[in-house]
């Protein structure tokens, strides 16, 4: 089970994903995440579960729901346009408190765009993509070993909560080949029994009913302060985050998923050259590390936001700083050509540690 | 003499005894009711899920004593794929109205009976977004006002009645499709016995099995129950003829 595998990030996440249990995967091919849905098909058979491609990417979200509502572990993927085709059913599936691992392995936008890797689903991920006020829980893997271990954190984090979990990638983490130790699965904490799942009504005796709709007298409204109070414990227990150099940085540089690999190469530069620079990369999109901005920014005063896109998650920085630190902005919108260098990022830390 | 006395006729065991929202004369309260005596009668009440569908069907979870998940509009089909591929020895049905399965769920409709879904589908086509106050459905009649169709459906420019027993009798994968009518007395009797079919292919794992059922809606047609049964009978099957579209549940043996 230890033995190391070299294999692309959109491989990793699915070892990850039948590791934890998953036998149920529906999807729609779209580049650049098309391993995911052929790597479930060849192996999914032979474990006894069941893939199955959907004639839409909103009849896979909704086959999803329904293998969810069944009590099952569940998966689909997708890259952006198929995410916003999405959108309808991961609004259903939070307000039906329905857990599920969705991927996106995003390209750029917007519209048809281009396959090549970007950030700029930050936003339809993070701030809920569909109507209605809700959120995801979001986890942002920046190597092939963390695709396969948050594949595993998000189905526990997703029935623990009953909060539909995504796993944000994008082209260049899913498509790239690392080593991969496969650690077998340890569940995160004893999980809920699925008791509120459609199975047939047996000997119970009142039916189970999964829905998002609620009509009578200031039932949605407590629904809605339920589902409020649960992503606040999300935001108080689950906030996962890694820090390199933060404790004496002049200048700390944050950026997520695939730029965080690009900003480490360019804080190490950085380091050699003697300039005190640390780095935040957020794990979790959704829950915000917050406070983890707040504390490093009671010193170092000035941070700098890298994404592949035109400026998404520098917002969440800026409030979780609250105007004690000068948060500053590079990025780069993505496109074929459009991925920063680490040289490239070395001269914007420059730049923004003398001024 | 209590103990001679012989129960000749009772609420379903799959129905609750509570009151439905339905307007008077509408026929949802009377399709709820032959769906509930099939899944009496074949004993399927404990291994039942239902599908709610977006319309006036939606709180199906509030009468019938079984399990149910809400599907988003259209996607019932799809829901209970997933739903029946995760417990293939239970029963899934969907039960959607004209507007959820024929305009904004057709992909969802199509590919489930196209795969072959071992589902069991009740299609209430009464012509009308009942819910949302009369709109033009996919299956209002030519001429038709509604409050979309202010002067009349125009053929030429809103499209014809589509025809969901006839078109998915079609597919590969369909292996029952059949209209029926709950206006009249007989036609009722009629209709359950074709909604238990379809329950009963599902049980012996026959495949997907469809029933559009024609019913009226006195409240956006305009009509008094009794010239609501009429219209269904004058103008309706006219276009939407009764009869079985397919049936290959002898070929399944």
């Amino acid at each position: 089970m230890n033995k190391r595998l070299f294999v692309k990030g959109n491989e990793a996440v699915c070892i990850g994903a039948i590791a934890a249990g998953c036998r149920y995967y529906f999807g729609y091919p779209i580049t650049p995440q098309n391993e995911i849905p052929e790597y479930m098909s060849r192996e999914l058979p032979g474990l006894g579960g069941t893939f199955l491609q959907a004639e839409s990417e909103v009849a896979a979200i909704n086959m999803v729901l329904g293998a969810s509502a069944a009590g099952v572990r569940v998966m689909t993927s997708s890259s952006g346009p198929g995410i916003s085709l999405k959108a309808e059913g991961l609004s259903y599936m939070a307000g039906s408190e329905l857990p599920a691992v969705i991927v996106n392995i995003m390209r750029c936008g917007p519209g048809l765009g281009g396959i090549d890797a970007s950030q700029a689903d930050y936003f339809q991920a993070v701030k809920g993509g569909g109507h209605g006020g809700y959120h995801l829980i979001v986890l942002a893997p920046d190597s092939i070993q963390e695709l396969y271990d948050l594949s595993m954190v998000a189905f526990d984090l997703a029935d623990q909560y009953r909060v539909p979990a995504m796993i944000l990638g994008d082209a260049m983490i899913g498509q790239m080949k690392e080593a991969l130790i496969p650690h077998p699965y340890q569940p995160l904490a004893e999980l809920p029994a699925k008791d509120w799942s459609v199975t047939g009504k047996g000997n119970r005796v009142q039916g189970n009913t999964v829905k998002s709709l609620f009509l009578q007298d200031g039932a949605l409204e407590a629904h809605n302060w339920r589902l409020h109070d649960r992503y606040q414990q999300l935001k108080d227990r689950e906030v996962r985050c890694e820090t390199i150099g933060i404790d004496d940085a002049e200048l700390i540089l944050t950026a997520f998923g695939g730029a965080a690999r690009i900003a480490k190469t360019a804080v190490s530069m950085a380091r050699q050259a003697g300039l005190k620079v640390g780095l935040i990369r957020p794990i979790t999109l959704f829950p915000f590390p917050e406070q983890v901005f707040r504390q490093a920014t009671e010193r170092c005063r000035r941070v700098l936001c890298v994404e592949l896109n035109n400026g998404q998650m520098v917002e969440d920085v800026r409030l979780s700083v609250d105007r004690q630190a000068d948060v500053r902005f590079y990025g780069r919108p993505g496109g074929t050509g459009s991925l920063p260098t680490p040289e490239e990022l070395f001269e914007q830390l420059q730049k923004h540690y003398k001024d | 003499m209590a103990d001679s006395m012989i129960t000749v006729f009772e609420r379903p065991h799959s129905l609750k005894p509570v009151p439905s929202h339905f307007c008077s004369g509408c026929h949802h309260g009377t399709v709820h009711r032959l769906v509930a005596e099939a899944l009496d009668q074949l004993e399927l009440q404990q291994q039942t899920i239902g599908i709610a569908s977006v319309g006036c069907s939606v709180l199906l979870y509030e009468y019938f004593d079984i399990d149910v998940v809400e599907a988003p509009h259209g996607r019932a089909p799809a829901v209970a794929t997933g739903v029946k591929r995760v417990h293939p020895d239970s029963i899934v049905f969907t039960y959607q109205g004209d507007g959820d399965l024929a305009a904004i769920g057709t992909a969802e409709i199509i590919h489930a009976a196209n795969r072959g879904e071992h589902l069991t589908v009740i299609f209430v086509n009464n012509t009308t977004y009942g819910m949302t106050g009369g709109q033009m459905a996919p299956t209002s009649l030519g001429g038709q006002v509604t409050t979309t169709t202010p002067y009349g459906r125009d053929l030429e420019t809103d499209g014809n009645p589509i025809r969901m027993a006839e078109l998915l009798a079609l597919l590969d994968g369909t292996h029952f499709s059949a209209r029926v009518s709950v206006d009249a007395p007989r036609r009722v009797a009629q209709a359950g016995k074709v909604i238990h079919k379809a329950f009963e292919m599902q049980k012996n794992r026959a495949g997907f099995a469809f029933v559009e059922v024609l019913a009226a809606c006195p409240t956006n047609w305009g009509l008094s129950a009794l010239d609501a049964n009429e219209r269904i009978s004058q103008e309706m099957m006219p276009c939407f003829p009764l009869g079985t579209f397919k049936d290959l549940s002898g070929a399944q043996g």
